[in-house]
């Protein structure tokens, strides 16, 4: 028995060292081969799973043309896509293993601003450039000292602009100046989003009349709800992902609260607008990253060919952030001729200008981009465009 | 004074479904002397019955209540078998074995259920919406306390079930033999009371009102998910133990008391501590009165 236990332990430590080894074997060997491989890791399942799967087929998409048209110098992009299960662990999880297994020349991901900071130093320690498509929290590309990362990138605003463009909308716009903001403690993209538009709000005269919070996965809003109700405000702000939104404005509505709920990217999502909420939410407001009722031919044409390829399924903001983050990779590795993890870093910091679906994309000096955003207006489910605000 | 009342209300109309799935920890633990703690993933799978049962049944009856109706039996029946056969299979084989085989057991189950439930091919990880069974109307009260007929069909439909399980506990012959089992079970099975079918009569009854349970708290909160039982279902066992296990009524009080405690927590202290009171509250109960609110601590349980 225990010559037997004896054994499984070496062979374990073995496998164990083996796979160890084998990563510090040949660092910085993706260029080589004949495919590119580029890693992307998304929340194709749970909490979240419309933004994984958004983004994906975004990516995708990408990815065929590419590889259709021929590749990039003759060489296929090879995508390895793994799921994080909206979960912080299996951001991380994923991460290592794109980085460690797989030697991937880039990183694509994730949407949810909590995950890609959790999976960010991993990145970073394995000088890994990684771009992610949607994550909107400011501290996403800086590190634990508040200096920019040098290997982590976003095509996406920052929550600074966006709760400033839903601060302003709901003063001037909704001529509110009482509003009330209920936002998700467990989640650093809704705390990060509130803090810009309750700072933003006051600033332009307004009143926060009461501040509420929630833990992400919780069903049960009605308290929070209940004490919003007594200080009537003429708005709610709600900065959360789009299942608890969904609940929320259900859970407001059954309460007798009439006011307009705001919110940011978060609520991007068909299922925001399943059963009840369709009616709960009919008349608010969101911002996002780009309209699929933008008349432009760069957007149409995307749709078009979005639709041919995923049965005619509409394209939501990720899907089109997606498509754009693997199109500037690989125009980064066609412009230089190499995939190495560095060439691409150093073509993330330098991009300028390119014109993507989602706008113009200019990467700063933080990493970030600075583009427009749209206000949204839910008319009987479905996404209206209403304005478009300018940084 | 208003949003007092609201948050009463909100707290009752959580406690009572609180209070459905702690009827069925209580009767079982009452046979068995164990903790059913996969009792919760029951009340999840009774949540799936009845979103995959409602497309099915909307086209024969129509909108209104002959659906929900026809979806809650749906869901009270299916969990009700499924907790016969988890009986059948998982537990009756260590009836002799110690209580903590059959404890660990449980736990297996539970997990077993969450996992296989996240399956691409059986619920899938994702979360699913729940079918508006019901329109929902918001009734305003006195001085602007509002209630939403959603509400008011999970208050009467949770008071009727107890109502029915009361009956069915002290005017029928099943419910005496129940008791019978409950007091000394070799002492019932000399006076030639079928155990095993009083056992498996026990888990149904248990089970099927978790999975009302399930339909009442999927039409308030209609986001489904196969996790979706776990916190619930550990609120509901709080819910018994402060009770008194084993107590039926003591199960009904505890549901509304933790409902009330945890919308109380949320609404005038903060929302990240609901959860903490509850088991808080649960740490207290077993330190000061072990037994429970209405528990004796002796023999006379179901």
């Amino acid at each position: 028995m225990r010559y037997r236990l004896l054994v499984l332990t070496a062979a374990v430590a073995c496998v164990a060292l083996g796979g160890c080894t084998g990563k510090n074997d040949k660092p910085g060997t993706a260029a080589e081969g004949n495919t590119i491989k580029i890693g992307h890791y998304a929340s194709l399942s749970g909490k979240e799973a419309t933004f994984g799967q958004q983004v994906d087929n975004g990516v995708k998409l990408a990815v065929d043309e590419i590889n259709n048209g021929g590749g990039i110098g003759g060489k296929k992009i090879e995508l390895i896509t793994e799921d994080t299960q909206s979960q912080t662990q299996g951001a991380q999880n994923a991460v290592e293993k794109l980085i460690g297994k797989d030697e991937v020349s880039a990183l694509i991901g994730e949407v949810a601003s909590g995950r890609t900071m959790a999976a960010a130093p991993i990145a970073m320690r394995e000088k890994t450039p990684m771009l992610t498509p949607a994550s909107t929290r400011e501290d996403v590309t800086k590190d634990e000292n508040g200096n920019v990362a040098a290997y982590i990138f976003r095509i996406c605003f920052i929550d600074p602009f966006q709760g400033t463009v839903m601060a302003k909308f709901a003063f001037e716009s909704l001529n509110a100046k009482s509003v009330a903001v209920l936002k998700d403690n467990a989640n650093p993209y809704s705390v990060g989003l509130a803090k810009a538009f309750v700072e933003k709000f006051k600033a332009l005269g307004g009143t926060i009349v009461e501040e509420q919070a929630y833990e992400g996965g919780q069903n049960d809003f009605k308290a929070q709800l209940t004490a919003i109700k007594g200080k009537n405000p003429q708005a709610i702000f709600v900065p959360g992902y789009y299942t608890e939104v969904s609940l929320i404005a259900t859970q407001a509505r059954q309460l007798g609260i009439t006011v307009p709920l705001l919110g940011g990217d978060g609520w991007d999502s068909p299922t925001l607008t399943q059963g009840e909420a369709k009616t709960a939410l009919e008349g608010c407001y969101f911002s996002n990253h780009y309209s699929e009722q933008d008349t432009s031919a760069a957007v149409q044409d995307f749709i078009k060919r979005y639709k041919a390829k995923f049965n005619g399924e509409a394209p939501g903001a990720m899907s089109a952030l997606g498509y754009d983050a693997m199109m500037i990779i690989a125009k980064i590795i066609k412009d230089s001729g190499k995939s190495d993890r560095e060439t691409i870093r150093a073509g993330l910091a330098a991009l300028k200008n390119y014109k993507g679906v989602t706008g113009n994309i200019t990467i700063d000096e933080h990493h970030n981009a600075t583009k427009p955003a749209v206000v949204l207006q839910i008319k009987d489910g479905k996404f209206a465009y209403h304005s478009t605000v300018n940084p | 004074m208003s949003e007092f009342l609201q948050q009463v209300i909100n707290g009752l109309s959580l406690g009572a479904i609180y209070a459905l799935i702690a009827l069925g920890y209580t009767m079982i633990y009452g046979v068995l002397r164990f903790i059913n703690f996969a009792h919760g993933d029951v009340f999840m799978v009774g949540a799936y019955i009845g979103f995959y049962a409602f497309p099915k049944l909307q086209p024969l009856l129509g909108d209104g209540y002959g659906t929900a109706v026809a979806v809650l039996l749906a869901a009270m029946i299916g969990c009700g078998l499924l907790g016969v056969t988890i009986e059948r299979l998982a537990y009756r084989p260590l009836r002799s074995r110690p209580k903590l085989t059959v404890l660990i057991t449980a736990i297996g189950i539970s997990l077993f259920l969450e996992y296989t439930g996240q399956l691409p091919v059986v619920f899938g990880a994702d979360y699913k919406t729940f079918p508006t069974l019901i329109p929902e109307t918001t009734y305003t009260l006195f001085g602007g306390v509002s209630i939403g007929s959603t509400q008011i069909l999970v208050f009467v439909v949770a008071l009727a079930l107890m109502a029915a399980l009361r009956v069915v506990v002290l005017r029928t012959k099943i419910g005496t033999a129940m008791r019978a089992v409950s007091m000394n079970m070799n002492a019932a099975s000399l006076m030639g009371i079928n155990i095993n079918r009083v056992i498996s009569f026990t888990f149904f009854l248990g089970s099927s009102l978790a999975g009302a349970g399930a339909v009442l708290y999927a039409i308030s909160y209609p986001k489904i998910n196969p996790l979706m039982g776990i916190l619930p279902g550990l609120k509901a066992f709080v819910a018994a133990v402060l009770g008194g296990i084993g107590n039926i009524a003591g199960a009904t009080l505890g549901g509304f008391l933790i409902g009330t405690a945890e919308t109380m927590t949320a609404g005038y202290i903060s929302p990240s501590y609901r959860d903490a009171i509850v088991f808080g509250i649960l740490i207290l109960i077993l330190i000061l009165k072990p037994s429970g609110l209405l528990g004796k601590g002796g023999a006379e349980k179901v």
